[in-house]
């Protein structure tokens, strides 16, 4: 490029350029010539003109455009809303795991010391975090002061309750609390191990419900916003009509046509997307007082925790993305079907 | 510039709209395609833009034959080739400068170049003052001129024009034909498809003629008109 700077041309053109020039002079072709650089740079602001261009046809047809903006940001607040409940749900009730313990009802003839000795040993078995010693006389204390039927107790010539150990558990995952509670009952001197956590495994399989409902609306609704861009893109299309053929005539690429409907699907899609953080984000702010006083009355410290901050990227990010998909499906679909006629 | 072998086009109506059509243009030549409405005009225009295959034989554009150009290369075959039409096909919705940079934005020039060019094309057909104009506030006649200019900005070495005159009055027909013929002197080998007799008249240049799809006569205007009556 530098070896051109010498060139006798009049007027100041840049390095490339010349370059360029003095190709065409050599070939003494007719027609004019583009250097390499100069397309890259063509294609630079190409693209950056289809992205201007997009933005201010969203903006001169704004009621329309806000529509579907809206359509987008409605389907897609849904599931992510709903996503956002779910991860709380999770979070407060991993909180509520760790009151899952098992009782072990010991024979009625084990000894206080032997009742001690048995807890301690058993500390040492694998994903037992604690255990605690709970006395025949200690128990009967407790459901004295707890049941109401103190009196009837008394009236009893012998303590009735088994001494009692209760294990706490490391772990809350069904199947090693299933495996903990078989190997307890194989221990000497244990009657029966009780497991409290069944409300746990119901909840758990209610979440996991939840998710897979949440994924399959994610999918149904993310294929609605695709359709949607799809509809929207095909208008558009049908209204440049003269515009395309014309562009076509003059030796425009596919690519080229392509790429301002390229970046209006991206746009309606991004804009969808950020709109549906501000209802979603909106949505947990209005719920934030009534579920926070219904955790209250279950003793629960946890408040509503809102989107995580990367979502506030990928939730536009992902709809950019679904808006792409529909704009392309829509420019495959229908700008092979103008061509140029006379 | 332009070479047609034997060229034949059937529609899959089963309409023969060319019939083993062969002729050659050569660079700097203006020449008249002339015949009744279907008789194949427009088939070999759109031949040569690759609008249309061919059904049999080989046309050659710039000594290179399109048969075997895949669809890819059809945008860069249409950037050699200069086309202007009956209607314009001018876009409303943005200025005569606009327009006519459109074929530079596409091809790929930097943004001072085809300010430039630009201006060289609209100065050639005498619109320099209008650019910043748009399309609809100009008469026919200036259209047709926008049109001119677009379609030699990027200086194809082939220009392409369907009905050019079709619209206008003898006047600014002579005006349009003067700017052909300015490009022809310079190199370029321009094909003006018409049914305007009086224009091909007035003008001595090449003219083919075609009647049902089949090439009757090639020759200048005088032939035509002595052997035909």
């Amino acid at each position: 490029m530098a070896a051109n700077k010498g060139n006798r041309s009049a007027t100041p053109i840049k390095p490339q350029r010349q370059k360029a020039e003095k190709v065409r002079r050599v070939a003494g072709a007719q027609s004019a010539s583009t250097s390499l650089a100069d397309r890259f740079r063509s294609w630079r602001a190409h693209h950056r003109d289809s992205f201007r261009d997009a933005l201010q046809r969203l903006n001169a047809s704004r009621a329309s455009s806000a529509m579907t903006i809206l359509v987008i940001a409605i389907a897609l607040s849904l599931p992510a809303g709903l996503a956002v409940l779910l991860d709380n749900a999770r979070a407060i009730t991993s909180s509520w795991d760790g009151n899952a313990h098992l009782s072990v009802f010991l024979d009625m003839d084990i000894s206080e010391d032997r009742q001690r000795t048995l807890a301690r040993e058993w500390k040492s078995i694998a994903h037992i975090e604690d255990t605690k010693v709970i006395t025949r006389q200690q128990a009967l204390e407790e459901f004295q002061a707890l049941s109401g039927f103190g009196d009837v107790l008394q009236a009893l010539p012998d303590n009735p309750l088994p001494p009692l150990i209760v294990v706490f558990p490391d772990s809350t995952d069904p199947v090693t609390l299933g495996d903990l509670e078989n190997r307890l009952a194989e221990q000497d001197g244990v009657d029966l191990v009780q497991l409290d956590v069944e409300w746990v495994r119901r909840l758990h399989a209610l979440i996991e419900l939840g998710e897979r409902l949440i994924s399959a609306l994610t999918l149904a609704l993310a294929a609605a916003v695709v359709l949607v861009v799809v509809n929207t893109i095909r208008l558009g299309i049908e209204s440049r009509r003269d515009e395309i053929v014309v562009v076509k005539i003059v030796g425009g690429t596919d690519g080229f046509v392509r790429r301002p409907f390229l970046y209006t699907g991206f746009c309606y899609g991004f804009a969808g997307g950020l709109v549906a953080v501000v209802l979603v984000q909106t949505a947990l702010w209005w719920l934030g007082g009534p579920i926070g006083e219904l955790l209250a009355l279950y003793n629960s410290e946890d408040s509503l925790t809102a989107m995580a901050a990367s979502s506030l990227i990928i939730m536009p990010l992902f709809s950019g993305i679904l808006g792409l998909l529909g704009a392309w499906l829509a420019v495959g679909r229908h700008l092979g079907e103008i061509e140029p006629n006379f | 510039m332009i070479q047609f072998d034997r060229v034949s086009k059937r529609y899959p109506n089963g309409k023969d709209a060319l019939s083993k059509v062969s002729f050659t243009l050569p660079a700097g030549q203006l020449t008249f395609l002339t015949g009744h409405s279907g008789a194949g005009k427009s088939t070999l225009l759109k031949l040569i833009m690759m609008i249309e295959r061919p059904s049999q034989g080989q046309v050659l554009v710039d000594n290179q034959n399109l048969n075997g150009f895949g669809n890819r290369h059809i945008p860069l075959l249409r950037r050699k080739i200069g086309m202007v039409h009956q209607n314009h096909q001018l876009l409303f919705d943005r200025s005569v400068f606009d327009n006519v940079a459109l074929p530079l934005i596409i091809a790929g020039y930097s943004r001072a170049d085809i300010g430039k060019r630009v201006r060289a094309a609209l100065d050639k057909v005498g619109l320099l003052e209008k650019e910043n104009l748009s399309p609809i506030m100009l008469s026919g006649g200036e259209q047709q001129r926008v049109g001119i200019a677009r379609a030699v900005v990027n200086k194809p070495p082939l220009l392409l024009a369907d009905e050019p005159t079709g619209n206008l009055d003898p006047a600014l027909s002579e005006e349009i034909m003067d700017l052909f013929q300015d490009f022809a002197r310079v190199g370029v080998a321009v094909l003006i498809a018409t049914h305007d007799l009086s224009l091909i008249a007035r003008y001595n240049h090449r003219l083919l003629t075609l009647r049902e799809g089949r090439l009757i006569h090639d020759g200048d205007e005088g032939e035509e008109f002595h052997g035909g009556q």
